[in-house]
């Protein structure tokens, strides 16, 4: 085991503060920027083309308008992320719309155990259902008080703080409800299923 | 298949100067396995209390060269892992590692090109590794590298990349430099643009396969201008990394 392992003269700078102390995982660290990652170019879907849909599962798959999707009720939410290349950052704020909200509008196939968020250039990550339920997960398209910016994934990303911050699907268009697991984009790129950022699950096998 | 990916106490076998912000650091890993280019590694440091801190840094070095990597190295102003690689390190000493991870900004000969790789400042680091392991394999695919830096003596790995431009088998480097130029410079001097993008890919016949990795600003950019010039987003592969303020 490396656990006794100390790096010569390393005494480390950035010392969580008393305040933040709790809030910041192992192996992250706080930053104020809002780093952008994607593995391509920013997509960009016109507003009039742009659809939010339920499917997979359901006895009716539903599908919104950008208007429709702006009538559904919206809450607002404060809320720590952090990315699995070790940045973290706190008291994010954002708006959206509950994926609770969502899932009242299907009638749900009790068989229905996973989902997979997919979005415009094709990128998808899976989630255990339980994972986005319960408010703890939402569809967010304002961020820090203004409409959600392309390279933050414009119009509309689908946040789920609790997870590491690629399960947080930007450009999101629609969640799938299905029996079975099927790993997303980076986690069939050597990333972890779960990625629970308090356990450090990072990559495969943690 | 999956593994876990255990940390490994590597030992500092060199220490090599790139430019005066940037260092190469050779590692020797005890359990050193052939990455894919483009890939990266965890860095952990441990305080005598217990305090950790973890980076991500690319690999810069071919996986053709067994039992040892080169991660390459910015020293960030405000850094925590970057100033101690930089101020403290010296040959001898040991760092935790684990490793290779990534699996989408990689190449490797089989995938074919053309090859268009576009950098901004350290971006370079894993295209480097994609460089050394397409020269070192043979490859003959068209490859072609527009680099951006501030000025000439940012520019890392600059005599091995002039090296492998005169080789002969395909690859060229192209440069820009944004603040300040060579005497009698006649190439670019400005931030990538449309154009310039335009002109780098003109005598590429088909459509390439493109990795853009630097700065955020400078990815969006690159990206957005190569989808607007015609190449299929899926083509297009990028990766961004240093402070998001970057004006490379």
């Amino acid at each position: 085991m490396s656990d006794r392992f100390i790096s010569r003269g390393f005494e480390g700078k950035r010392r969580q503060q008393p305040a933040t102390a709790g809030r910041v995982p192992p192996g992250q660290y706080l930053t104020d920027d809002f780093p952008v990652l994607s593995a391509g170019p920013t997509p960009r879907m016109p507003l009039d083309q742009w659809t939010f849909s339920v499917e997979g599962l359901v006895r009716e798959p539903v599908s919104w308008s950008w208007a429709e999707f702006s009538q559904l009720p919206v809450r607002e939410y404060t809320a720590d992320i952090h990315c699995v290349t070790k940045w973290s950052k706190l008291d994010t704020r954002w708006e959206g719309v509950s994926v609770d909200t969502l899932i009242e509008a299907i009638d749900l196939d009790p068989r229905a155990m996973y989902v997979t968020a997919f979005c415009d250039g094709g990128y998808t990550t899976n989630l255990p259902l339980p994972d986005v339920l319960n408010n703890q997960a939402f569809v967010a398209y304002r961020y820090a008080g203004q409409p959600l910016a392309p390279e933050h994934g414009g119009p509309a990303r689908l946040v789920v703080p609790h997870l590491y911050f690629w399960k947080s699907a930007k450009w999101v268009r629609g969640l799938r409800l299905m029996e079975v697991d099927k790993p997303g984009f980076w986690e069939s790129l050597g990333y972890n299923n779960r990625g629970d950022p308090w356990k450090e699950q990072r990559y495969w096998g943690d | 298949m999956k593994q876990p990916i255990s940390w490994q106490i590597a030992t500092v076998t060199g220490i090599h100067p790139e430019t005066p912000r940037v260092k190469t650091i050779t590692l020797t890993l005890p359990a050193w396995l052939p990455h894919r280019p483009g890939q990266h590694y965890d860095l952990r440091l441990t305080a005598p209390d217990g305090y950790q801190a973890q980076r991500s840094y690319s690999i810069a070095s071919e996986p053709e060269r067994i039992g040892e990597i080169d991660l390459t190295i910015e020293r960030l102003e405000d850094g925590e892992v970057s100033t101690y690689l930089h101020d403290v390190v010296q040959v001898g000493d040991q760092v935790e590692v684990r490793g290779p991870i990534g699996g989408y900004f990689v190449w490797e000969k089989d995938l074919g090109g053309p090859l268009l790789l576009i950098a901004g400042g350290s971006g370079v680091v894993p295209l480097m590794a994609m460089i050394r392991h397409r020269f070192v394999a043979k490859s003959k695919t068209p490859t072609k590298l527009l680099y951006s830096s501030r000025s000439p003596e940012d520019v890392i790995y600059a005599s091995e990349l002039d090296s492998l431009g005169m080789a002969g088998d395909g690859f060229e480097v192209i440069h820009t430099f944004t603040r300040s130029q060579p005497a009698n410079w006649r190439g670019y001097a400005r931030r990538i643009d449309q154009q310039m993008l335009r002109e780098t890919l003109t005598p590429i016949a088909s459509v390439p396969l493109a990795y853009v990795c630097g700065p955020t600003r400078l990815v969006e950019s690159v990206a957005d201008g190569l989808v607007q010039i015609g190449v299929p987003p899926e083509r297009i592969r990028t990766e961004r990394f240093g402070p998001t303020g970057g004006t490379l």
